[in-house]
């Protein structure tokens, strides 16, 4: 077995050692009715060939969404990853350490860490942010109850536009603790008012920007009435890329920022693993979850870095800690950093720019298509289109033609008569011109 | 104060570096380096794009107008400053992680090119289900191994870390208990013993139960008469892991599980261990209702500093029709994913815990992982972890102190009663084991014995390397036990910094770099 070191001898020898007769007696606490006596129902180890061609024959069974024009959005996009993202990250010294609780050999994951945070508090336009969420969706039921900490009320009223798994997360999580969770009505347009719902019971609004269906809002005027109510805004970003052609949430008047990273540095993987962005005030710094960062100084009087505040945490804090959480997204954080590290103030905007406009090419051509109606108005790089039958089908049609056309709304939503003949579609820097002729020439003839 | 990096200040001061007598501090292959934010050149970029084309905004007039603050720098200065950072850590591949409880084995690199297979890699999760078809597969056939290794009925796929699985399981023990009562359950105690991982009490109590903790025995296990004395008709579940945190199997789980099911509750076993045990014990066979498995440390998908992991969850029939969405089903025509609540027919699923399918990256690598080792080599993976362990314990008996007698599972756990009258105490020892080249055990826990040392050497080391670290820690021993505390009490000396300053990072927090900081340092 090609990763296990040991050698019969050494075996034999490590045995004397202990003076045990055998392996097998060293699990002798082992009651006999718990050990396993019969033989698994599983195959024999493989060779490093035949496990590639197992798999790789189970990877040529999908549709990668590299390979076809995709218009595919809704939390997850195709981005470009720059090639030394992914060889850096896969050097060991990152992949293969552990969590810097020892900073003096961990200085490397901290200072990166640190510089993740900088880079979240700059483009979410927030004074701190944490080391990473598992992802967005978790984010965002973190971050309601972080506001229900800190404002001690129990209502969090969730928008209409909020992605539908990022709402079904927070109830979830949510739904053994006191907490009364209003979910506004779905909202296609982008013209709902929430301010008529927070009382003074209001521990937070979750809005998303852009919405669930692409529209962009200016939220600073929520952000006022949250605040004259005492109530917190909490703004989700599922889109990161947005954020380098869009006001940021905080320059709104946020108070916590959650967004998804996965569009800087990580792939589509099929939904995981990504990256939850994590953002705030400094005044709530003490009731922020997840692993905190810190500068400090070392015996030598030279700068270095700490994980830190971990009174929050669980190892800790054990029952009273702010969350149960006990890793972040390490790895996938890494590559955030070190794709954004290489965009840079310019790069990140014009990365964004090519997306919107992308965007913009995309929903002009769409709109000359016989029976397709664009009914986002304002929207970064992915809108909603009303198609003249259900949405499901068409995709399902456009399939076959090697064309991944977008995510009907009834794959998250699929109790909502109204809502069967939208889809959402999404562009890239990733798609070309020869990819929206496809979509739209194909929507031509299936329509 | 050391505010600005150490290297702009050398830089700026003309050179003599702060940390000897080289220019810029730099000590050979012991390189200063910057924050990237202090690397910036304006309007420098490691990215080309494509020319972006032309077209009327439609962002509504919501521009961003200010400046975001991110530096600027060309490709070659980003892969040169991750370089450089990466070289002050130390990893499972440049040695011996003896961790106790975080399972530092080898990360296969196997693993890392299969999960980068573009028909993994580049799939969208809401491609339709029959672009998908091979990915679907690969996480039943991964869901199947996992219930066949625990020999338990059902897995939910989705929790993306051990504590998430541990949510997963304890909402599902509160649903199941709430079906059973008529909506709402009045059982809202959970014992815990005090050798418990944090995450155990911390995950309870965010699922709306009180923690009452229970005991252990002068042999390291639960004590079952303690045990049985908390069972009442308050109670919900006990949350037992196996092997326990000291390194022990529970002797007692069969009957701790018949306890708790007569008492009305469930059993949830913390899987944090079962690479201990794996291919030999079927958790299921001890009467548990549920186990989540941190796939990183059984079967091996990197910790890559942090995370991310995964945590699958497996589940008794009892417990199986609350698992959360989404989940797999098959049949003629293929594999299907059930998704939203209006699917989800008989079950009661707790909800959703996360967006999308869970961690497909981890599922990849844990699938080529398993069928490396196959049934053969996954018992041989806890025969070896076991062996490694109790040499080292064998080995280091006479010196240190053991906390329990041998035989151990996984990890060994040594108490500081060696230390006595050193004044040397267990942070400076592990700080030494540094300087010697090695990260440090895991140290003050379990919380049960003082001092603690948890050593878990894994099943990928060597005879060699495992004689080297005896060695290593034989030589600390007796450098204690001689009076030498000084030179544990100054270590680490030879790291790219010594002991850091932890305290005034909590009271006065820099979360984050700011251009003011460095002015506000010159203005000083």
């Amino acid at each position: 077995m090609r990763y296990l070191p040991l050698t019969d001898p050494d075996r034999c020898e490590m045995l004397a050692v202990i003076g045990a007769p055998s392996v097998e007696s060293l699990f002798r606490d082992v009651p006999e009715a718990a050990r396993f006596d019969g033989s698994f129902d599983l195959p024999d180890h493989k060779s490093e060939l035949e496990v590639e061609q197992i798999i790789g024959a189970l990877a040529k069974r999908n549709m990668a969404a590299g390979d076809v024009p995709s218009f595919l959005g809704a939390g997850a996009y195709h981005h470009h990853i720059p090639a030394s993202v992914d060889h850096l990250i896969q050097r060991g010294e990152y992949l293969t350490s552990y969590t810097p609780y020892q900073p003096e050999i961990s200085q490397g994951t901290l200072q990166a860490l640190f510089e993740f945070q900088t880079q979240v508090a700059l483009i979410t336009g927030m004074e701190v942010a944490n080391a990473s969420m598992y992802d967005g969706a978790t984010s965002c039921a973190e971050a309601v109850l972080m506001a229900r900490r800190i404002t001690r009320r129990d209502k969090a009223i969730l928008s209409g536009g909020l992605h539908p798994h990022y709402r079904d997360v927070t109830e979830t999580q949510t739904r053994y603790l006191d907490l009364e969770i209003v979910a506004s009505p779905t909202d296609v347009t982008g013209s709902e008012s929430l301010a008529a719902l927070i009382d003074d019971e209001t521990a937070c609004v979750v809005v998303q920007n852009p919405g669930f269906f692409g529209h962009l809002r200016d939220f600073s005027a929520l952000a006022a009435q949250c605040q004259a109510k005492g109530a917190l805004l909490i703004a989700v970003v599922p889109e990161v890329i947005s954020l380098g052609a869009v006001i940021a949430p905080g320059d709104m008047g946020a108070d916590i920022v959650v967004a998804e990273g996965q569009s800087l540095g990580n792939p589509l993987g099929f939904g995981g693993p990504y990256v939850g962005l994590f953002a705030a005030r400094e005044k709530y710094v003490r009731q922020m979850p997840g692993r905190l960062c810190g500068q400090t100084v070392d015996e030598d009087d030279r700068r270095g870095w700490v994980l830190t505040l971990s009174t929050r945490e669980q190892h800790i804090r054990r029952e009273k800690a702010t969350s149960n959480i006990c890793t972040n997204a390490g790895l996938c954080a890494l590559a955030f950093t070190i794709h954004l590290a290489l965009l840079g103030e310019e790069g990140f905007r014009d990365l964004a720019a090519l997306n919107h406009a992308r965007a913009v090419q995309l929903a002009e051509r769409l709109s000359t298509v016989d029976g397709v109606e664009v009914v986002t108005d304002a929207f970064f790089n992915e809108f909603a289109v009303r198609l003249p039958r259900p949405a499901a089908d068409v995709v399902g049609d456009l399939a076959a033609k090697d064309i991944l056309a977008g995510v009907p709304v009834s794959r998250l939503i699929p109790d909502d008569p109204d809502l069967a003949d939208i889809l959402l579609v999404a562009a890239t820097e990733c798609t070309g011109e020869n990819h929206i002729e496809a979509l739209a020439a194909s929507l031509g003839e299936v329509l | 104060m050391g505010h600005s990096s150490d290297l702009s200040r050398n830089r700026a001061a003309g050179g003599a570096g702060s940390t000897g007598d080289t220019v810029l501090g730099h000590q050979g292959l012991r390189l200063e380096e910057d924050l990237l934010f202090e690397l910036d050149s304006p309007g420098q970029s490691g990215v080309d794009l494509p020319a972006i084309p032309a077209v009327e905004s439609r962002l509504g007039g919501l521009e961003r107008r200010t400046e975001i603050g991110l530096p600027g720098l060309s490709e070659p200065e980003v892969v040169r400053h991750y370089t450089r950072l990466s070289q002050k850590n130390y990893a499972i591949d440049m040695g011996t992680y003896p961790l106790g409880s975080c399972t530092m084995k080898h990360n296969p690199r196997l693993n890392e090119k299969m999960a980068r297979l573009p028909g993994f890699a580049s799939l969208h999760p809401l491609q339709p289900a029959e672009t998908t078809q091979g990915a679907l597969a690969l996480i039943e056939a991964t869901a199947q191994w996992l219930k066949t290794l625990t020999g338990m009925p059902a897995v939910a796929m989705s929790p993306a870390a051990g504590a998430h699985g541990e949510l997963c399981g304890m909402m599902a023990i509160r649903a199941a208990l709430d079906a059973r009562e008529d909506g709402t359950t009045s059982r809202r105690r959970v014992l815990v013993p005090e050798s418990a991982h944090g995450t155990n009490p911390a995950t309870a109590a965010v699922c709306g139960f009180t923690v009452d903790p229970i005991p252990a025995n002068e042999a390291g296990r639960v004590d079952v008469d303690a045990f049985k004395a908390k069972l009442g008709d308050d109670v919900a579940s006990v949350m037992l892991t196996n092997p326990n945190t000291c390194g022990l199997f529970e002797p007692d789980m069969i009957e701790i599980a018949r306890l708790i099911h007569e008492a009305g509750g469930y059993f949830y076993c913390d899987g944090a261990n079962f690479n201990a045990i794996v291919g030999r014990v079927r958790p299921g066979d001890l009467g548990i209702d549920c186990m989540h498995i941190n796939l990183h440390k059984t079967f091996s998908t990197p910790h890559g500093g942090g995370g991310p992991g995964a945590g699958p969850v497996v589940l008794s029939e009892a417990l199986a029709p609350f698992a959360p969405r989404p989940w797999i089903v098959h049949d003629d025509s293929g594999f299907a994913l059930v998704e939203n609540e209006a699917d989800t027919g008989d079950a009661a699923p707790i909800g959703r815990l996360k967006a999308f399918h869970g961690q497909m990256g981890m599922f990849v690598r844990t699938y080529a992982y398993m069928l490396s080792h196959g049934k053969d080599g996954l018992a041989q993976v806890s025969g070896d972890a076991v062996l490694n362990a109790n040499y080292v314990m064998a080995r280091l008996q006479d010196l240190m102190t053991p906390s329990f007698a041998g035989p151990c599972m996984h990890e060994c756990l040594f108490d500081d009663r060696f230390l006595d009258g050193t004044d040397v105490t267990t942070l400076d020892f592990a700080k030494a084991m540094i300087d010697e080249g090695y990260h440090p055990m895991t140290m003050y826990f379990p919380l049960v014995v003082h001092g603690a040392m948890l050593i878990e050497p894994t099943e990928t080391e060597s005879k060699r390397g495992l004689d080297d670290f005896i060695a290593v820690m034989r030589r600390l021993a007796e450098n204690a036990k001689a009076g030498k505390a000084e030179r544990f009490a100054a270590a680490p000396q030879l790291t790219p910094r010594r002991r850091l300053d932890e305290t005034t990072a909590a009271r006065k927090p820099v979360l984050r770099w700011t251009p003011e900081g460095l002015e506000a340092e010159a203005a000083e």
